[in-house]
């Protein structure tokens, strides 16, 4: 059928800030979706509170609300734009709930409009637990025997029905937060509590737990007349137990045989075609390995994670097809996009592996719990994808920048064997490294098997490693065994280092490596169809494949259409961390698409599948590889760039600037030695000693015993963190000795090659600022200003733009400062600088001569294309010349606020007090006519529920207890209930204000309760918790915090935050009094 | 220990052997099916060819003899990038190397099949040796290698009996897939299977319901013999069915003409189109050759099936008769079972007729 003409305007919900759970991979679906929709000529209105994000720029889409995404706004957009049609399937769990609740209730029908893709009958069928239950008896699918229930009561009675273990699976959730295994009763009674609490219905799944069982995915797509394919197989290396997002996961599945993957693909279709999906579908298996039984676990009715990574490791556009097919088109009327002569309506073939391997948070979060469960914890992902299981994973571990080239890791040598296999029963995120170990320690496939349940072909590659690396310090190896060893994935590093006991080796490696007859890569194409057809996907991965043996680098045809202008290299910023974001793929992008206008063949390097960048056309060429130093090297090799761009893909870009500079690489922006200078802290002390620029006082250190001098010498507080940092990792405010002890024992625990900073901690206003300079002129886009003073990330700060409290003068000494920075670094191109203003002074915190994270959101509140800007003059444009001036831009007529956003609850163990260290995921904007609506807007974005009632709890540290009083009365003010600890409570009543003393965990009086009670039976509206000590999970304002964070209590732990929230409270506006702003109209 | 192809162009691609030793001449084929190499192995309808696996990784689940499709390799020799030396599933019992080496199967690894793969392509199918001395090779020899009446070669010789049902089939196998038996005895069948040589007589003298062509290898029109005897059955109008080789025929038996694939089709995922409901199908292919669209008579046949990639035929549809065939494999084994129903339809026409 063709497309529904009808549709002329249609409104796109985002899935919000990233969370864990909830990633780059909605960004990517979302402008897939814009694209296509765009394609069609039909008018675009886009909700999405996460400014981050390349679907949220101007061009995607005719009018973009970067607003809360609450039921109430959403609604009155749709009131104020009067779409025809809603999509719904292409913005996560978020858009997803928002589109069923304007269903339900009625909205939708009595505006007239139509919901695109599939109805809300079939995801109430898929979403549902008992519907979709009954849906799949009804076809003759197992499941999993399990029961819906609303009570704990009915939790236990069922889960002794069946026997333990059992998972408890929320519905409607994201991720799978609050759920869990169950392995009693007891544990059963805390797990289905919570699991119900989370549940926004209030309803969770008990099921029999068939951990053990292979998991199994399909991808699959269907369309309105029931054409259905399946777009692919994907096969965990983990088993049923662990979260598929915190599972390694390879496609297509290699165990099966044709039996079993038919049993399961045709189950897939039956299932789909059952809940009459229209679009995208993602359905998850678990699969007895000694048998044919199988069950279905469940069925996302929707484009996800999966279908991100199915996307990008088949070639076949998901998003884009399961869009198309919402405005009515049948998949064999779909060209497909990468051989342009075949249809949507095809499976797929594909000859190559592709591995996925995730991002974990807990090297900076080292308090946090590293077993992984039910309950996703992962940040981001990589894939990589070669010929061999082998090599893809070795290069799925290089990428993902854990500091490691091969899967024998220093981590998990020390330990005992006992340890080991102790450490191996439970799942954690080192897994891999330790059954690897176990290998190279010579213990079985067989009993690692039973231990682990890993399926035994994946032992057995990962043997194949062990034994290679052990005949490299065993026998003097030939050049068939060098080649054997690059097939495998391993670097000439990593070769190199591993045959350190065998000299011999190591140095013929050396040899080989550096001679004229070093092997190459062969690079192959991702073309859907294992070469069947002819394709002119620019979208490439390295192999090693002999000359002799037919080696062939498909990549050599394509240079010969390359630009005269030459070719860039554009190195994107790998897999989403703390810290490292989204906002860097928005830069890349954005550096991509202007190096094209200007006439370059762009390349682009990128290892993260759920990105925009490495959507296959988006640069000129595409490389699906490690951000790496020998795999961008060999890319360089071949594609021979006039230039390599490091300036936009984070800390991963800029850590590789060393490598390149050293092999002569030209680097387009500021260069490797200004980038030295910027990062170096002596050599940036000296700079701003002769620029007489102040900054805090600092000592750099390697040893506890100078850190504690240091510290002593500075006077504490102290500011303590490694060199070379993404995202503040491992940062910590010290007040003691005992402090600084602790934080320099964690970090000697890693090999460290880069000094410990200490600095002099200067509380004051934090100030941000994004600057672009070309050699002589600077534009400064705009100034940030910090709620939270220093002590506080940037990152996990809020954030207001244009700065409220600065003078002019102190503006413009900023801009003045900014400027001699730049040009004492000779930066080129885009610079950050943090500040911090103390009485009237400014201190300079940090320059990144690279884009920052705010570059997304200052770029479309101010209007000025800073990443354009910068790479233009990079490439030596001048400022003056282009239309945006120099000096400070023009302030807006509104006034912008991010919020920071975290993912807490998913992260038990995890101290939520801020600090430092940074800890958010994500962010949202509030955009508003004056502070108080912004911040509003922000605050109700990042989801904060804003009661204004209730109880309070309060308890905070001395240093904060001067300023608490204030609080405290505003609260009281507002009629709030105030409870706090005794020292709080103390200075809170000398100032009149009636608090109510209670103990944090456990009450001593049985008619007073708990702050925990208090928690627990849904009193308190807000706490204000904050602690001179925090992060060990054992500490009692930990715990409050932690179970705060997980019943949804908003927990503030700055001051600044909390006025800045009372702020709100105080104010008139509420969801239906906000102005509603498109920013294409700012 | 090296091994190498040498194409009848004489292109050169250096691996390693594995499977039984020796050398071999056969015509080179791949096939981009990901799973099910032990179906494509014991595929007859491979016979006289050497088949290359895009999908690098093959042997991963091992050998499990009740999934194969034929009691023989049809095969002369197996070109792979990886063979996997420790497959692992709970049905398997042995790996790939020590399987071909007791069936004899020449096998070829660590070569650049991506490479092969687009060369035959954009070439179109080949002849090539595989051998472990390739000074001795011959190009105008490869070259000139034919399989002779490989149908013959591989049909049963003595007609049997399969299955104990209500419906009687007398199906002519052609080197058939055991599957395509086991879907009709498990649709209440009695299938007579007869060799290709089987005269209009002895496909009578068992009073059939309804007639089956199976798969087979080679090129239809090599067939002569076979085409004589189905187009004497034609007028009795008897419920037919066929399948890829057996569509071939079927369509020459009436004058349609056949013509040969660049490459071929060969694979889990080919998309056909369904005259009936319009629908798309994914199917599973093994062919080398299709009936010519335009020689098609109209008022004789339609189009039943297309190839969307294609556009080639994938299937028709006899106007006067009851009779229908497919250019792809309902029966799957390997690949997708989505077109099972078409036996059903088979099954549906013998009931008819029996009414």
């Amino acid at each position: 059928m063709p497309k529904n003409n009808d549709i002329k305007k249609v409104l796109l919900i985002g899935s919000g800030p990233i969370v864990i759970g909830q990633a780059a991979e909605f960004d990517y679906a979302g402008v897939q979706a814009c694209r296509a929709l765009k394609e069609e000529g039909i008018e675009i209105v886009l909700i999405n509170s996460n400014p981050a994000t390349i679907m949220t720029d101007h061009i995607m889409a005719d009018r973009i609300y970067i607003e809360p995404l609450t039921l109430e706004t959403v609604k009155r957009i749709i009131e104020k734009e009067k779409p025809d049609s809603i999509l719904s399937g292409l913005g996560g769990q978020t858009s997803l709930t928002l589109c069923m609740q304007l269903a339900h209730d009625g909205f939708l029908e009595s505006h007239g409009i139509r919901l695109l893709g599939s109805s809300p009958e079939t995801i109430d069928k898929a979403e549902d637990r008992q519907l979709f239950k009954d849906t799949m008896e009804s076809i003759g699918q197992p499941c999993i025997p399990s029961e819906v229930v609303t009570t704990v009561e009915d939790a236990l009675s069922f889960a002794e029905s069946i026997g333990y273990p059992v998972i408890v699976r929320p519905a409607f959730t994201l991720g799978g937060s609050g759920g869990g295994i169950a392995k009693d009763r007891e544990e059963l009674m805390l797990t289905a509590a919570n699991g119900l609490k989370q549940s926004p219905i209030t309803q969770i799944l008990v099921e029999k737990c068939v951990s053990g069982w292979k998991e199994i995915e399909f991808e699959v797509m269907r369309d309105h007349i029931g054409n259905s394919i399946t777009v692919c197989s994907m096969e965990n290396f983990d088993p049923v137990g662990v979260h598929t997002g915190d599972s390694i996961v390879i496609a297509p599945t290699v165990t099966l045989a044709d039996k079993e993957y038919q049993m399961l693909r045709s189950a897939a279709l039956k299932i789909i075609d059952a809940l009459n999906i229209e679009g995208g579908c993602n359905c998850q298996f678990a699969l007895n390995p000694d048998s044919f039984e199988y069950a279905v676990i469940e069925v996302n009715p929707r484009v996800s994670r999966s279908s991100a990574l199915a996307s990008k490791a088949t070639g076949y556009p998901i998003a884009k097809v399961a869009a198309k097919i919402a405005l009515g088109y049948n998949l064999d009327e779909i060209k497909n996009a990468v051989t342009g002569t075949t249809y949507a309506a095809f499976e797929p073939a594909i000859d190559y592996v592709a591995v996925k391997f995730p991002k974990w948070p807990f090297e900076k979060f080292v308090y946090a719990s590293r077993t992984l469960g039910t309950q996703m914890k992962a940040t981001g992902e990589v894939m990589s994808i070669s010929d061999s299981f082998e090599s893809a994973i070795m290069k799925a571990v290089r990428g993902a920048e854990l500091g490691f080239d091969t899967l024998h890791v220093p981590a998990v040598k020390e330990l005992s064997d006992e340890e080991l296999r102790n450490k191996l029963l439970e799942p954690s995120d080192l897994r891999l490294f330790l059954v690897y170990e176990s290998l190279y320690r010579g213990v079985s496939v067989d009993e690692l098997f039973e231990i682990t349940r890993i399926d035994r072909w994946f032992l057995y590659k990962l043997l194949k490693l062990v034994n290679y690396e052990q005949t490299l310090s065993s026998y003097s190896i030939s050049f068939d065994d060098y080649i054997d060893g690059k097939k495998m994935g391993y670097t000439d590093a990593a070769l190199m280092k591993t045959s350190k006991k065998m000299p011999a080796n190591s140095l013929k490696i050396k040899k080989l490596s550096e001679s004229s007859d070093k092997l190459y890569p062969t690079y192959k194409m991702v073309d859907t169809c294992s070469g069947e057809f002819a394709a002119t996907t620019p979208y490439f991965y390295a192999t090693y494949n002999t000359k002799e043996s037919g080696g062939e680098n498909e990549v050599l045809p394509f240079l010969n259409n390359n630009s005269s202008k030459g070719t860039i290299i554009v190195l994107g910023s790998g897999p989403i961390r703390i810290g490292q974001g989204i906002e860097f793929d928005y830069a890349s992008v954005h550096c991509v698409n202007s190096l094209r206008k200007m006439g370059y063949t762009v390349v682009i390097i990128n290892n993260n599948p759920e990105t925009v960048s490495t959507d296959f056309d988006i640069a000129d060429r595409l490389y699906f590889e490690p951000l790496c130093p020998e795999d961008v090297m060999n890319i360089i090799e071949i594609e021979k760039p006039i230039g390599v761009v490091v300036a936009f893909g984070g800390q991963t870009s800029i850590k590789l600037t060393k490598v390149l500079n050293d092999n002569g690489i030209n680097i387009i922006g500021t260069s490797a030695d200004s980038i030295d200078m910027a990062e170096d802290r002596e050599r940036f002390d000296a700079l701003l000693t002769k620029l007489n620029i102040n900054k805090a006082k600092a000592h750099t250190v390697m040893t506890l015993e100078e850190a504690l001098n240091a510290a002593n010498d500075l006077t504490y507080p102290v500011l303590l963190r490694p060199s070379y940092v993404i995202g503040g990792q491992n940062m910590t405010i010290a007040r003691s000795d005992d402090d600084v002890s602790e934080y320099m024992k964690i970090i000697l625990e890693h090999e460290i090659d880069n000094p410990v900073l200490i600095d002099k901690y200067i509380e004051g206003m934090e100030i941000e600022v994004d600057s672009i300079y070309d050699g002589e002129d600077l534009l400064l886009p705009g100034i940030m200003e910090h709620i939270e003073r220093t002590g506080v990330h940037s990152g996990d700060s809020i954030a207001i733009y244009p700065a409220q409290d600065l003078t002019k003068e102190l503006e413009d000494k900023i801009v003045e400062t900014t400027k001699m920075l730049c040009d004492g670094l000779k930066a080129t191109g885009i610079v950050n600088v943090q500040y911090i203003v103390q009485n009237g002074e400014i201190y300079v915190i940090e320059v990144n001569p690279r884009a920052s994270r705010t570059v997304p959101y200052l770029s479309k509140v101010s209007g000025v294309p800073m990443v354009d800007l910068a790479i233009k003059v990079s490439l030596g444009y001048k400022l003056k010349d282009m239309p945006y001036g120099t000096g400070l831009y023009r302030k807006p007529d509104h006034i912008a606020v991010k919020v920071p956003v975290f993912s807490f609850e998913k992260l038990s163990g995890l101290d939520t007090q801020l600090g430092p260290e940074m800890k958010s995921t994500g962010e949202v904007l509030g955009i508003g006519k004056t502070l108080t609506e912004a911040m509003y807007k922000g605050f109700l974005g990042a989801g904060y529920k804003l009661k204004k009632s209730g109880g309070v709890f309060i308890s905070v540290k001395d240093s904060d207890k001067p300023e608490i009083a204030s609080i405290g009365k505003k609260f009281m003010d507002l009629g709030f209930e105030i409870f706090a600890t005794d020292g709080t409570a103390e200075v809170l009543m000398k100032e009149g204000i009636a608090a109510n003393v209670i103990t944090r965990l456990q009450s001593d009086n049985k008619n007073v309760k708990s702050a925990m009670e208090l928690i627990e039976d849904g009193s308190l509206s807000y706490i204000i918790s904050t602690s001179s000590k925090g992060r060990l999970p054992e500490r009692e304002s930990v715990k409050l915090r932690r179970r705060a964070t997980v019943v949804g209590i908003s927990c503030l732990t700055s001051l600044d935050t909390a006025n800045a929230l009372l702020a709100c409270l105080y104010s008139e506006y509420t969801e239906d009094n906000t102005v509603l702003v498109d920013i294409n109209t700012i | 220990m090296n091994k190498y192809l040498i194409l009848e162009n004489g292109q050169i691609f250096k691996g390693e052997g594995f499977g039984a030793p020796g050398d071999v001449i056969a015509e080179i084929v791949f096939t981009t099916a990901m799973t099910g190499y032990l179906e494509t192995l014991t595929d007859k309808s491979y016979t006289g060819q050497a088949i290359v696996q895009t999908f690098p990784l093959i042997g991963n689940y091992g050998i499990i003899p009740e999934d194969a499709e034929s009691e023989m390799i049809g095969a002369s020799a197996y070109i792979v990038r990886e063979w996997c030396d420790h497959p692992s599933n709970f049905r398997s019992k042995r790996d790939l190397d020590t399987y071909l080496k007791k069936r004899g199967i020449v096998g070829l690894y660590k070569i650049d099949t991506r490479a092969l793969t687009r060369v035959l392509r954009e070439h179109g199918t080949m002849n090539g040796l595989i051998t472990d001395t390739p000074s001795k090779a011959n190009l105008e020899m490869i070259k000139a290698y034919k399989c002779e009446n490989p149908v013959h070669l591989v049909s049963t010789k003595e007609m049997y009996v399969e299955g104990n049902g209500k419906y009687k089939v007398a199906l002519f196998d052609f080197g058939m897939k055991e599957n395509i038996c086991r879907c009709l005895t498990n649709r209440d069948c009695t299938v007579y299977v007869f060799p290709d040589t089987a005269t209009k007589e002895d496909i009578l003298s068992v009073n059939p319901d309804g007639i089956f062509l199976s798969n087979g290898p080679g090129d239809p029109i090599d067939n002569k013999g076979a085409i004589e005897v189905i187009k004497e059955l034609i007028p009795l109008k008897y419920p037919t069915m066929g399948i890829c080789l057996g569509h071939q025929l079927l369509a020459l038996a009436h004058g349609f003409e056949t013509m040969k694939l660049k490459y071929g089709h060969r694979g889990s995922n080919q998309p056909v189109r369904y005259s009936e409901d319009s629908c798309t199908y994914i199917s599973s292919q093994n062919h080398g050759y299709a009936v010519v669209n335009e020689s098609v008579d109209n008022t004789v046949a339609t189009p039943l099936f297309i190839n969307v990639n294609d556009g080639t035929n994938e299937g028709l549809k006899y106007i006067n008769e009851p009779c229908f065939s497919v250019q792809f494999h309902p029966e799957a084994c390997a690949g997708p079972r989505d077109t099972n129903f078409l036996f059903d339809s088979f099954v549906e026409m013998m009931e008819v007729k029996n009414a």
